[in-house]
């Protein structure tokens, strides 16, 4: 994988009424990496998302995939770029059943009946859901297993770029750490961006980091050279315990 | 295996009706069930696009209407019934995609589609109604306004318009059609295509992130049950030989409406069995005044939708099952009037 | 000129008879998000009371306005309790349960009635224009549909009522946490839409007769007002009847009332395919 970009935004502003909650945001992400977006809450990781994504137009600016303009393409128009998107929400087909779903994800690629049981059974295994679990209805699994699924219908799809809006929100440590793992497994194929909060979860994943504050790109760095940045500590760690306080 | 041979159960049954029905049945019965396989075929259409696609039609009649008349006006002018068959089964698809590209490219809701969608039939109820001058006229058919388009002339051999099929034959030929459109629509809903049109139904979000233009499998859908609808009401003009504004009209919408709700949204058994079992009903009431059909169909939809508000689905899977066995009792009820 | 007048009373008098068909609709549509199928229903046993209490010796005009209102808000009342209540937050099972009814309704009073038209004598004269003439009754609706919809748009607005209505529309987990009881506020505008249904089919009933089925002739018009017009409570409706109106009257006048219809409906279908959800999220902003 080389250092070309495979994303990149130019200028991208969202607006709502008066507030500016992504202000200018300049992006670059390298094919290949695993991207992390952090910041304290409000400061437009979520909208951010939804721009990158076109779930949200873009009050000024432009998306770039692979140097094409995201710019009035429909969300199907997206995906087929080569786009996944898991939103904060898990969105699975509630009333079919595990592999079902996958196979729902992996049918669009067209590929022969036996390569695509295939990629199906081979997804069920990278999610580490066994043949049991694999029948199961959708509705029924865990808040986690369905997180897990969601991936695992990301990783049939076979995409190119993968966006994921916090993937271990409510999960315990060790079902993080697995998700850690699956995630590991994606990037062997595919970009992946991941707006997160949990300091850990991105220790043990990223590569770089993008601080947003205030709607802007406050630093871009590795994981280390973020954490020991003085303004991050102020603006990031410091506010997070001030919120712990007063939600106290 | 044994799901597939459950599958093949129906059409079998269907088919060996078709075969032996005319042997047992006496006429009279064999035109009534004919033109009840007819509306149990156009009912299927609906038990597709809402049980499959989750597309709330309630105005399935205007493509049922559309098959009728487009059947009776094109065996009138051309005589041969094969192609008037077929006329009557491609103009609802014409219409289904014009009003499709409307209705889904709007990405209306569930509510404004089933409303915009009555609406257009009770439209075309209205028009019909108002073509009593002899100016309305295609070909040398007059539309006939209130009175529709009488002596449609019934099946005939393919390419001799005056060979003329037997009412033993045309039993046959409309349950073989029910038959298959039961395979076709079953074969449709399991396969890749049909399974993300469930899909589509389950989460419309989840299938565009995965790259599914959800508006085009609704289009086709949406054009799969107009033909299915259309070939009802072609097969329906035929075997009753008249084509009145009343198959637009506020009942007939009802009805198919009904039969999908009772019969069970989601399976395609349910919905033939209701339609058999309410058409029985409903003929057996007549032109009653007291215990007329409106006010009977009409306590059975509240009825249903009260004992069941959360989905229909979990009671009707109860219900189906008993009813499907039921069906050979009320055939043989209907024989003794007879 | 006189053939203007004409034709300008007939734009004002389609978009009158738009709107008094629709707001009984619409109050409940705006206020519940519900479609009530058995809308013509209403309007149709609001006509059968005004019909049986003139003909039971009731004056016809207190039959029109104060008989018919009551009767079928009590009607309501009795579906919002047995029907409605039970399905709330289901929007389509709701339609559906009201569709039922709407069949039910239709069957009961051919079952009580016949299916016969019976009907009462227009009051009050024609006025003429030149070689035409107008009826003055029609005037009247013209009149009454116009404070019919000022009242109700005051009554929104300006009264108390009217503030819990909005407050309960906008977002009920709020309302109830302010102390307002979500299900007296459905359960009464229900009633009151059905109320102003009854009073809709009531003033009608001199003009077109009554009979079981004549529901249908007016329930296409005014579902299509009420959807196209979307979520703005009066103005959105309104504006939906001004747009649809004229467009119907016009082509009636020119060509036939059913081209008309059908003109009306492919506009509605136009509307909506350029506002999904209706004219009215121009101002509101989408819902």
């Amino acid at each position: 994988m080389s250092g070309a970009p495979i994303l990149a935004t130019r200028g991208l502003v969202k607006r709502f009424g008066g507030v500016a909650a992504v202000d200018g945001v300049d992006l670059v992400v390298t094919a290949g990496e695993i991207r992390c977006l952090i910041g304290p809450n409000g400061a437009g990781k979520s909208t951010l998302f939804k721009c990158l994504t076109h779930q949200h137009q873009p009050t000024s600016g432009h998306v770039l995939f692979e140097g094409q303009n995201l710019q009035g393409l429909a969300t199907h128009r997206i995906a087929r770029l080569g786009i996944a998107i898991k939103n904060q929400i898990p969105s699975i087909y509630a009333n079919l059943d595990v592999r079902e779903n996958i196979r729902l994800a992996a049918l669009r690629r067209g590929l022969p009946k036996r390569e695509l049981d295939r990629v199906v059974e081979l997804a069920l295994e990278e999610i580490g859901f066994d043949d049991r679990r694999a029948k199961q209805p959708a509705a029924t699994l865990s808040h986690a297993h369905r997180q897990w699924c969601e991936l695992g219908m990301l990783l049939a799809s076979d995409p190119r770029l993968a966006l994921l809006d916090e993937p271990t929100a409510g999960m315990t440590r060790d079902e993080m750490l697995k998700t850690v793992d699956i995630i590991k497994r994606l990037n062997a194929r595919a970009t992946v961006i991941v707006v997160e909060h949990d300091l850990e979860f991105i220790a043990r994943l990223a590569q770089r980091v993008t601080v947003l504050h205030r709607g802007k790109v406050l630093v871009e760095d590795t994981m280390d050279k973020v954490e020991a940045n003085e303004t991050v500590r102020d603006i990031y760690l410091g506010r997070k315990k001030e919120a712990i306080h007063a939600e106290r | 295996m044994l799901r597939q041979l459950k599958h093949a159960l129906f059409p079998v049954a269907l088919v060996l009706f078709a075969a032996f029905g005319p042997f047992v049945l006496e006429p009279f019965d064999l035109v009534n069930l004919s033109a009840f396989s007819a509306m149990a075929i156009a009912a299927l259409g609906l038990a597709f696009v809402w049980g499959t696609l989750g597309i709330l039609n309630l105005g399935h009649s205007v493509f049922f209407g559309l098959g009728a008349y487009a059947y009776a006006i094109a065996v009138s002018n051309l005589g041969d019934s094969t192609l008037a068959v077929l006329i009557g089964t491609l103009l609802p698809v014409a219409f289904s995609l014009i009003l499709g590209y409307f209705l889904f490219f709007s990405r209306l809701g569930d509510v404004y589609l089933g409303v915009i969608t009555l609406c257009v039939t009770l439209i075309f109820y209205s028009f019909m109604t108002s073509t009593a001058d002899p100016s309305f006229h295609i070909g040398p058919v007059p539309l006939g306004g209130f009175n529709g388009i009488t002596a449609v002339p019934s099946l005939n051999m393919p390419g001799d318009p005056q060979a003329f099929l037997s009412t033993e034959a045309t039993f046959s030929i409309c349950l073989l059609a029910l038959a298959g459109a039961y395979i076709l629509l079953s074969f449709l809903r399991s396969s890749d295509a049909g399974r993300i049109m469930t899909a589509i139904r389950e989460s419309e979000l989840r299938s565009e992130l995965l790259g599914y233009d959800i508006r085009f499998y609704k289009l086709v859908g949406f054009a799969v049950s107009a033909a299915i609808a259309g070939l009802g009401g072609a097969l329906y003009t035929a075997v009753m030989g008249f084509v009145s504004p009343n198959v637009f009209d506020l009942p007939q919408a009802s009805q198919f409406v009904l039969w999908v709700i009772a019969g069970g949204l989601g399976t395609f058994v349910g919905p033939v069995a209701a339609s058999f079992g309410f058409q029985l009903l409903s003929s057996q009431l007549g032109a009653n005044q007291i215990f007329n059909t409106e006010l009977i169909f009409g306590a059975t939809i509240i009825l249903f939708v009260l004992l069941a508000p959360q989905g229909l689905l979990p009671m009707i899977l109860k219900l189906s099952k008993p009813r499907f066995q039921n069906r050979s009792g009320i055939l043989r009820r209907k024989e003794k009037p007879a | 000129m006189d053939q203007f007048v004409i034709l300008c009373f007939a734009v004002v008098n389609s978009i009158a008879l738009l709107a008094l068909i629709s707001l009984g609709l619409a109050i409940i549509f705006g206020m519940m998000r519900v479609i009530n199928f058995a809308h013509g229903e209403f309007v149709m046993l609001g006509g059968y009371a005004t019909v049986i209490a003139n003909h039971a010796g009731v004056n016809l005009w207190l039959s029109m306005l104060v008989v018919a209102p009551m009767v079928v808000g009590m009607i309501g009342a009795v579906v919002e309790l047995l029907i409605i209540r039970r399905l709330y937050g289901h929007l389509v099972t709701t339609m559906l349960a009201t569709w039922g009814l709407s069949l039910f309704l239709i069957g009961a009073v051919t079952a009580v009635f016949g299916n016969t038209t019976m009907g009462v004598s227009a009051p009050l004269g024609n006025i003429p224009v030149g070689a035409y003439s107008i009826g003055a009754y029609q005037l009247l609706l013209i009149a009454i549909t116009a404070l019919l919809v000022v009242c109700s748009l005051l009554a929104l607005h300006w009264t108390k009522y009217g503030l819990i209505a909005r407050a309960a529309m906008q977002n009920s987990e709020m309302a109830t946490t302010l102390g307002i009881d979500c299900d007296r506020v459905y359960a009464a505008t229900f009633i009151i839409g059905a109320a102003i249904s009854g009073l809709a089919g009531a003033l009608l009933a001199p003009i077109s007769g009554v009979l079981p089925h004549m529901g249908a002739a007016y329930v296409a018009r005014a579902f299509v007002t009420v959807i196209s017009g979307g979520g703005a409570l009066i103005t959105g409706f309104l504006s939906a009847a001004t747009i649809l109106g004229p467009v119907e009257a016009l082509l009636s006048y020119f060509a036939t009332p059913v081209v008309g219809q059908a003109s009306l409906l492919l506009l509605a279908v136009i509307i909506l395919r350029l506002f999904p959800t209706g004219v009215s999220s121009l101002w509101t902003g989408g819902r």
